[in-house]
């Protein structure tokens, strides 16, 4: 089973529910930590590095300049503008490429090669029963959505994986929500909170995938949030406290059902119901 | 020789507009004949990325050799160079008196990119 651990907005409990769930789980699983952008989850596991972290790159376009003949079909096709043909010289933006390859195919002269660019790292940690796979991106590359599924292509083909995602409703939790069984979405009892749960519903029901909310810092806000998911027939699979210890826990990088006992339960809970409803 | 103007209207007393990638239209004034043509730009408007490569593309098929408009990043400005159009940047408010600060020669033609890319 994959669950995917998402949100919308960002800073409402992502992380921390997705290592304190894989910490009480029971079974070996993979923690997946899908921002790539600024992962997180090694903070708290800790745990001890596996080989050598892999270089994940994407293909670019090289074009022969012997070859083209400046018809411009590379840059008509090309939907990110990486390709600009101008006076019979064709310009390429790497940085704009997603590395689809069209490009190559659509070239009448063949003039047109990939070549490896490099966009970040995948590194895979074991700290106990859990698998810590995390995405580095490179800094100054904006394109992660390849490095995620890079990551994602390590989930094993059987057990359990729970995937950290990135914060937002765009390209990159598309990437880390595709092909998953289950999604979480964490959210804050706060407009800011709900504005973006609605965001973050809407991206999960265009994907068709089953989901439910977990709803952090329960009793610092308002009731809008469980007004609205009861509303929408969205179940609320936990609500974990407004409670200052489990912030205090957090800053020293440790996890709630560590640190704070009383919360293994919330948290078996949790995991019990995901089960339930996959 | 024609003159490439970022513009959010169709008419020379239209304003200059500040973008270049995802301004709405541009003007291309011909000084030989004294008239002018517009070209949409719409579809830049909303492109996800690349507005700035794409528009210089545009402008350059216009038959341009010069762009004036307001700030112009280093990507548009690496294919306007490749197509061998002087890029200009005025804080003039209409096309109109950016046209005639061109004519007077008060426009400092640019070397690079005045900004980063998607600084609007």
């Amino acid at each position: 089973m994959i669950i995917a651990v998402a949100s919308g907005k960002g800073g409402t409990g992502k992380t921390t529910v997705t290592v304190n769930l894989a910490r009480v789980c029971g079974t070996a699983v993979h923690l997946l930590d899908c921002d790539v952008e600024e992962p997180n989850a090694h903070l708290f596991l800790g745990g001890e590095l596996c080989g050598e972290p892999e270089t994940i790159s994407i293909p670019v376009p090289e074009v022969d300049e012997a070859l083209c003949d400046g018809c411009g079909e590379c840059s008509r096709f090309c939907a990110y503008k990486a390709l600009a043909v101008l006076a019979k010289r064709v310009l390429v933006f790497p940085e704009m490429c997603h590395g689809c390859g069209g490009c190559r195919l659509v070239c009448p002269k063949g003039a047109i090669r990939e070549v490896p660019k490099r966009i970040g790292v995948a590194e895979t940690l074991r700290s106990g029963d859990i698998t810590l796979i995390q995405g580095r991106l490179d800094v100054g590359v904006a394109m992660s959505p390849p490095l995620i599924r890079a990551v994602k292509a390590k989930i094993p083909k059987e057990g359990d994986a729970i995937l950290d995602a990135p914060p937002g409703t765009s390209c990159p939790v598309i990437a880390t929500l595709r092909e998953t069984d289950y999604v979480v979405l964490v959210t804050e009892p706060t407009p800011f909170g709900l504005h973006d749960l609605r965001l973050a519903v809407a991206v999960v029901r265009e994907l068709r995938l089953p989901f439910g909310v977990v709803v952090n810092r329960a009793g610092s806000g308002d009731d809008r949030v469980q007004d609205y998911c009861r509303d929408e027939w969205i179940p609320v699979l936990a609500e974990i406290p407004d409670d200052r210890r489990i912030a205090e826990a957090y800053s020293r990088g440790e996890m709630m059902v560590d640190t704070l006992p009383e919360y293994r339960v919330l948290f078996q809970t949790l995991w019990a119901n995901i089960r339930g409803l996959t | 020789m024609k003159i490439a103007f970022s513009t959010s209207g169709a008419d020379l007393n239209a304003p200059l507009d500040s973008r270049f990638g995802r301004a709405a239209k541009f003007l291309i004034y011909d000084t030989e004949t004294a008239s002018f043509a517009v070209i949409d730009n719409q579809q830049n408007l909303n492109a996800a990325q690349g507005a700035g490569i794409q528009s210089a593309q545009t402008v350059a098929a216009g038959g341009a050799q010069a762009l004036v408009t307001g700030h112009c990043g280093p990507k548009a400005f690496r294919v306007l160079a490749a197509a061998g159009i002087k890029v200009y940047t005025s804080d003039a408010t209409t096309v109109a008196s950016a046209l005639e600060l061109y004519r007077e020669g008060k426009l400092k033609e640019s070397v690079a990119a005045d900004v980063e890319g998607h600084w609007a």
